[in-house]
């Protein structure tokens, strides 16, 4: 399934966030949206999800949804939005309890992504108990729960600290390596951007507008650390943003 | 003794040798930070007691102005004795349950619709503002003719007590749920009542038991108040009675009769926070 954006353009109050933004998310591909912060990104990516409504433009879905596919457009939230009164395997069965599956179902889906996150051993786990790290796994575990179409992360690894978001990271490369999965990632750090991203949206500072799309061809799987051309992307999107963070960072809330 | 004496000692005589400005950094963090204490509390209470047995004993304190401690003790003996106590303690027990329990579940119930919806929010928080500060007691003439001289009007006032601090409790609990997780609960496509079931009402529960805490004191307040008018009865009754006797031991009864019921009644939500919110840590 594909995701098309069409002049979406949107305004909250008198401020105009969003301006005429147009794009594709094809099938089996990451793409990652970098900008300054309060460009719209994760407005942008509320959007997509369906959690908010464009004052102009439209969002299309395209083709069918992948079999067995519960909830089509998913999300993993920064700030992993798990029940704290759920166990690990509570919060990912949350997700599949409007549904109708059989009980054997159920749990067999919830031990496949404890299992594909290496989360087994801690289905009984309370939230609190958890890391942020394994916090945000378990909220991977439970969008890859409802066999998403396309995933929509919204800063996934920002909360996390710098060791545990490359772990996280990896984790996502060997995830997307086994079993390509549609996704847009929405990220301010260029580097998560070069790693994860095969398609990269720099937004410009508010009102967010597409500056420009960079696309990476190399594998997944074959980027790793001190990759030259990916160095030479990073670079060229700081140059590219460089300006409109500072701006950015300059502005009054409220202006 | 001596051998910590010696260990210390270097670092001492370093702190010299650096010159006379070296001095250790003085503490400023700490407190802000209640500990459990176990039994100060009794300890408080057993002095009292003390305090007030000795005062009468010794003629400190007059008998007109307190109850020997002892003597009350032995009135609560005799009164259970009698199986007055029973009888005085039934039917106020079933007040209590029967008035707090409605109060309580339908508090609850507006609460939540207050925080869920708009219009109810908007038409019903000024009237529960206005319903809050009137002494419920004062309406007790008008509840008997709505609802019976007997045990319906006092129904109606311990649950209409308990429901205004229920209300407010509930719709302040769920106004405080993480928006987050309902947004969460939306985008994995779960219904309407899905998201109240297991994501506002579990969230809410905090706040909504602490409110408890409050509505069932002011319950066995309402109680006594409920019984004062027209109850053969009850412990309320009771305290009444001896009052107009200007019986003291027996209205301290009556009175310790009703902290313990508090106590109880305290010690009985902490018990159920203790395993709703075992999830709280």
């Amino acid at each position: 399934m594909e995701l098309r954006l069409d002049g979406v353009s949107h305004a909250y109050g008198g401020t105009q966030v969003l301006r005429d933004i147009t794009l594709t998310v094809p099938e089996g591909k990451i793409v990652c949206i970098v900008g300054p912060s309060g460009c719209g990104k994760s407005t942008l990516l509320r959007m997509m999800g369906g959690l908010e409504r464009p004052d102009e433009g439209t969002i299309t879905q395209l083709g069918e949804p992948p079999e067995g596919c519960l909830n089509p457009l998913t999300y993993v939230f920064q700030d992993f939005a798990l029940l704290p009164w759920r166990s690990v395997e509570g919060n990912i069965s949350l997700a599949l309890e409007d549904h109708d599956l059989s009980k054997a179902r159920r749990a067999a889906i919830i031990e496949d992504v404890l299992a594909r996150t290496s989360l087994s051993d801690f289905a009984r786990a309370l939230p609190r108990q958890l890391s942020g790290g394994m916090k945000q796994r378990v909220a991977i575990a439970r969008a890859l729960a409802v066999n998403p179409a396309v995933m929509l992360l919204d800063e996934p690894l920002s909360a996390l600290d710098a060791q545990t978001r490359v772990l996280l990271m990896d984790d996502l490369v060997s995830l997307w390596t086994r079993a390509p999965f549609t996704a847009v990632y929405v990220t301010h750090n260029l580097a998560e951007a070069v790693r994860l991203g095969h398609r990269i949206v720099v937004l410009s500072r508010r009102p967010g507008a597409i500056r420009e799309v960079v696309e990476i061809d190399s594998d997944l799987g074959a980027r790793g650390e001190g990759d030259a051309k990916l160095e030479q992307v990073q670079t060229h999107l700081w140059h590219l943003m460089r300006d409109e963070a500072r701006a950015a960072d300059a502005e009054l809330a409220d202006a | 003794m001596r051998e910590t004496t010696v260990n210390d000692a270097p670092p001492h005589d370093q702190a010299a040798s650096a010159g006379s400005n070296a001095r250790p950094v003085p503490f400023r963090g700490g407190g802000f930070a209640p500990q459990p204490r176990k039994g100060v509390g009794l300890v408080v209470f057993v002095a009292l007691i003390a305090l007030a047995e000795w005062g009468t004993r010794t003629g400190f304190i007059t008998n007109l102005t307190l109850p020997r401690p002892s003597d009350v003790l032995i009135t609560l003996g005799e009164l259970w004795d009698s199986g007055l106590l029973m009888k005085h303690l039934q039917p106020s027990l079933t007040r209590l349950a029967v008035g707090a329990a409605l109060g309580v579940a339908v508090g609850i119930w507006v609460g939540i619709l207050i925080g869920l919806f708009s219009y109810v929010r908007a038409g019903l928080v000024p009237l529960v503002a206005a319903l809050f500060p009137i002494p419920k007691i004062a309406l007790l003439p008008l509840f008997v003719i709505w609802f019976g001289i007997d045990e319906g009007s006092k129904y109606a006032l311990i649950a209409f007590g308990t429901f205004t601090p229920t209300v407010v409790a509930t719709y302040g609990a769920v106004d405080n749920v993480d928006r987050g997780l309902i947004r969460m609960g939306q985008s994995f496509g779960l219904s309407w009542a899905s998201i109240v079931r297991k994501i506002v009402l579990p969230g809410a529960m905090p706040g909504i038991l602490s409110g408890l805490r409050v509505s069932l004191a002011i319950a066995i307040i309402l109680l006594v108040a409920a019984e004062m008018l027209g109850a053969e009865y009850g412990i309320g009754a009771y305290i009444l009675e001896a009052g107009s006797l200007y019986d003291l031991e027996r209205l301290f009864a009556g009175v310790v009769i009703l902290s313990l019921l508090g106590v109880i009644v305290s010690a009985v939500i902490t018990r159920i926070e203790k395993r709703l919110l075992r999830w709280r840590g």
